[in-house]
């Protein structure tokens, strides 16, 4: 069934744009919201030709009185059970404006899908039935709508049918909403006494609500102003790909606020590293000359090789934003399960994301309550402040300084559980390292160091193919084994015949080989062992990801033994297949290795014996932490 | 912050001024020019397709060389400035115009479409409990249910938009779809700040929506702006033109003398008639739409 009348934009050649506001509107279930939309959509002429009759016809087909809701009711199961159950995105216009409202339900079950509606919204108008009076949903809405940042909110009154029209009603829930509302810092826009099924004060007073002086639902709508200004903020361009299609390094991703151009000079954070904008891409038409302002989805390209990754901003030098591994955000909580202190979690702030840990549950409220209970977790339905350690740094705004980068959501397996505000970013703080074991293992890491007198750590050998990654990586096993450690190795060409069996070489093949064996390296080091990873592992973006994943416990070692050594020692016989030309997209001919520039350790096989390669790492390691010295004083390793 | 010393003097030249003055005049605004509507929507649009490419690991469009899919294929090539880099997937019915085609195989070439036409099964194969134009409606379904399983996508980029029909309304940018291709209404997971569940469950795949917040009279006047070529079944031949193209046996024409996309626009503009009012099985039954969104028929 066809419900909803497209708007179309003026057809006149310049296109007069009328501004866009975007609507939800929430409150308690029962107190009629789907009875003023069905109302609003008749009153501004939305509906379909013959669509009232229509349902008028089903309505007494199917026994029921015909009801201003059913209008939107699409779904079976919703006629069925009476309630609005999702999300529904209506246009309509007033005056001057093109509303787009979104219908969002009050019962408390669909909450999720409330908050996908008033995410967007630009507005609010919040219905109270005159009957019933301000009721837990009205407050816990008003409040989620605070927390949202909307902060344009119209209070309907609605029902005043069955308050026989009374003016002190009315003034008394309007009191009682404007008190509330006022206590979160929102001034609501209007008060409006109405009925919605009989059509008082929806498009027009009427006598009945005569002592009523101020606007009609669609005026106070067609007054409502669409947020923006974020030109005028600092630039802010968060990187969602690097693309090279073509022989062009393109620098993706949308301008959530500011501008830009070519010729600017701009910063990569959270690294830090300036370069200049080369040019600012495009297809058909490539190389835009004009400003790009905040909205746009854009494309660089820079004029310096940088390493850049989704997830970086791109800015202006002396507006970056801040870089953190700590920060602190108000929430609301989706999940069934409690947030609680300790929780891990995965945070998402635009396309940059980091595994986090709840560091402290501050306040954990619910909003329907008029005052709020200290409580050890944020229920579902709940909001709170929370502040969180990010194993991973992100570059961000607070929410009252960028709207758009000072937000971020949580996600709990794979899917979102929750989301808020960022209040603050605390610069220079201490991240809980990755080397605390989580809290399945019965053990602590200072057990194991103590019986292996090594920490854990992920050894990676890279280098090209036959340049003594694993003939190392072996040597370097049976010396820590030898030494009461626990070595576990982990070859690239052995786990891609039971693991990464599934996988080829294409690239992104080979990033997913590589991310599973720093995944699976890195939970061996936390657990105490010391994964020596070997494989050729030739993309730096995919050795750097490597990084990420094990943080604080990787040591990057480069067998840089030069190419013609390699292949003439071809122990495979894959360089002579390869020349042949019967294996393609091997290293070392054709596809390229890139270089390490920040290696722990370089090592160049074709200079020393197998004994001192392995006395090198095994140095290396002593110096960088990993590696115990003989003389084991365990109080100073706790 | 980090900065790193940039020592070459060389690099903190600016860019001379481009030589042509028009350019040159745009070169020195200091104020971006403003987006309209369709800017808005397009870069929403691109926005989707990179986040799409960038969190899943098999994807493709599903091409039903109608308006709407024309429109996403040029969004994309747009989000990735020229070449759109996962396959465009036709599920074949078998009985589509011929002008479809026609289009079908000179812009697949054009636009240097990595295509895969795939069968549907014939209509015996499918549940004759349904009415006959959504049993043919349903060969698609199981068209597609074939498709996945032979390419193991993990995304699949469709075309709806809201204001198309009611149910759909309800749908997700990034929608879970289940082992059978069917949609639980009831349990989509939130999505706010452009932000999407980008992981369905084992052997699920994704729905993606790029044109989600389109209208049509938007697709109309974004494929006038871009010039995009359309089949010209659209526009009005002795009277009648047709408002949106599914299979010939089930898609009637309606009644029009608009022979451009200017003029559709303003019947667009004046008209009530739902867009999707020629298709025979949205009057078949009140739910059997409803029965084959449920099913993972788009």
């Amino acid at each position: 069934m066809n419900m909803i009348v497209t708007t179309a934009p003026p057809a006149t050649p310049n296109g007069t744009t009328r501004p866009q506001v975007r609507i939800v509107i929430v409150g308690h279930v029962d107190h009629g919201k789907s009875t003023l939309v069905g109302r609003l959509l008749h009153e501004t002429g939305s509906l379909p030709e013959g669509k009232l009759d229509m349902l008028k016809a089903v309505s007494a087909r199917r026994g029921m009185p015909f009801e201003w809701s059913f209008l939107l009711d699409a779904l079976q199961t919703e006629r069925d059970q009476g309630i609005t159950i999702d999300t529904t995105q209506i246009r309509f216009r007033t005056n001057s404006r093109d509303i787009v409202l979104i219908d969002a339900p009050g019962h408390a079950e669909f909450l999720r899908n409330m908050i996908t509606g008033a995410s967007q919204a630009d507005g609010a108008v919040l219905i109270i039935d005159a009957l019933e009076g301000v009721r837990d949903q009205t407050r816990r809405h008003g409040y989620l709508l605070h927390l949202l940042g909307v902060k344009q909110v119209a209070v309907v009154v609605n029902k005043m049918d069955r308050v026989d029209f009374s003016v002190d009603r009315f003034n008394a829930i309007s009191d009682e909403i404007s008190a509330h509302l006022n206590g979160l810092g929102v001034t609501p826009t209007a008060v409006i006494p109405i009925s919605a099924r009989d059509g008082d004060g929806v498009a027009e007073r009427t006598d009945r609500i005569g002592w009523y002086k101020g606007p009609s639902v669609v005026e106070a709508l067609d007054r409502l102003e669409p947020a923006r200004a974020l030109e005028a903020l600092p630039l802010r361009l968060p990187v969602q790909a690097i693309y090279k299609f073509d022989d062009r390094r393109i620098v993706a991703g949308r301008i959530e606020s500011g501008n830009l151009i070519a010729g600017d000079e701009i910063v990569i954070m959270p690294a830090g590293k300036i370069a200049r904008i080369k040019s600012v891409e495009s297809w058909p038409v490539t190389s835009v000359a004009s400003r790009q302002g905040a909205g746009r989805s854009v494309g660089i390209t820079l004029d310096r090789e940088l390493f850049i990754e989704r997830g970086d901003i791109v800015a202006h030098a002396g507006s970056a934003p801040r870089e953190t591994r700590r920060l602190r955000a108000r929430i609301f909580w989706l999940h069934d399960k409690p947030l609680a202190k300790g929780d891990q979690l995965l945070v998402r702030c635009g396309p940059k994301e980091s595994r986090a840990t709840v560091v402290a549950i501050e306040k954990a409220v619910d909003p329907g309550e008029l005052s709020s209970t200290e409580n050890k977790a944020i229920g579902r339905n709940h909001v709170g402040e929370i502040d969180v350690s990010l194993s991973s740094p992100i570059a961000t705004d607070p929410y009252t300084e960028n709207p758009r980068t000072g937000r971020l959501v949580i996600e709990v397996s794979g899917r979102i559980a929750g989301g808020g505000l960022v209040l603050s970013v605390d610069a220079g703080q201490r991240a809980v390292p990755v080397d605390i074991v989580p809290v399945e293992s019965a053990l602590r890491p200072d057990e194991r160091s103590a019986r292996y007198r090594h920490n854990g750590a992920v050894v990676w050998l890279t280098g090209l193919p036959a340049s003594g990654k694993s003939t190392l990586a072996k040597a370097l096993e049976r010396r820590l084994f030898s030494h009461g450690g626990s070595p576990i190795l982990l070859d690239g060409d052995t786990l891609r015949a039971g693991l990464n069996s599934d996988l080829g070489f294409s690239a992104a093949d080979r990033s997913e080989n590589i991310r599973r064996l720093a995944e699976v390296a890195t939970h061996l080091a936390r657990n105490g062992h010391i994964a020596i990873v070997a494989a050729v592992s030739p993309a730096r973006e995919d050795r750097a990801a490597a990084r990420r994943i094990a943080d604080t416990a990787f040591r990057e070692i480069h067998v840089a033994t030069p190419a013609e050594v390699c292949e003439e020692r071809d122990p495979k016989g894959h360089y002579k297949k390869a020349r042949a030309g019967a294996l393609a997209s091997f290293t070392g001919i054709g596809n390229d290795y890139e270089k390490p520039d920040a290696a722990e350790l370089v090592i160049d096989t074709s200079k020393r014996t197998v004994a001192e390669a392995t006395d090198e790492v095994e140095h290396m390691l002593k110096t960088t932490g990993v590696l115990f010295d003989e003389v084991v004083d365990l109080a100073a390793n706790i | 912050m980090h900065l790193l010393k940039d020592d070459s003097a060389a690099d903190r030249v600016s860019k001379p001024a481009p030589a042509d003055p028009a350019r040159a005049q745009e070169f020195s605004a200091d104020v971006a020019p403003s987006m309209d509507h369709l800017d808005q929507l397009e870069a929403q649009s691109i926005y989707i397709f990179r986040e799409a490419f960038a969190r899943l690991k098999k994807i493709a469009l599903l091409w039903s060389l109608g308006k709407d899919s024309n429109v996403m294929i040029w969004l994309a090539r747009k989000a990735f400035f020229g070449k759109m880099p996962f396959p465009a997937l036709h599920v074949d019915t078998g009985k589509k115009f011929p002008e479809m085609y026609r289009f079908r195989d000179h812009y697949g070439k054009e636009w240097d479409l990595d295509l895969r036409v795939e069968p549907c099964p014939p209509i015996d194969a499918v549940d004759p409990t349904l009415p006959p134009a959504a049993r043919s409606a349903a060969r698609k379904t199981e068209g597609l249910k074939m498709a996945l399983a032979k390419y193991g996508f993990d995304g699949l980029i469709a075309g709806i938009r809201r204001d198309e029909e009611a149910t759909r309304a309800k749908e997700r940018v990034f929608s879970p779809r289940g082992l059978e291709g069917n949609w639980d209404v009831r349990d989509q997971p939130p999505e706010f700040w452009d932000h999407f569940n980008a992981s369905p469950p084992q052997g699920a795949h994704l729905r993606i929506h790029p044109i989600l917040h389109w209208t049509e009279a938007d697709i109309w006047a974004y494929t006038k702006r871009e010039n995009i070529p359309i089949i010209p079944l659209y526009l009005a031949r002795n009277g009648k033109r047709y408002r949106s193209l599914g299979d010939q046996d089930i898609t009637n024409p309606v009644a029009s003398n608009a022979s451009n996309i200017d003029e559709i626009l303003i019947e667009l503009e004046q008209t009530k008639v739902p867009e999707r009012s020629g298709r025979a099985l949205d009057h078949e039954t009140e739910d059997a739409f409803e029965r084959l969104r449920v099913a993972g028929y788009l």
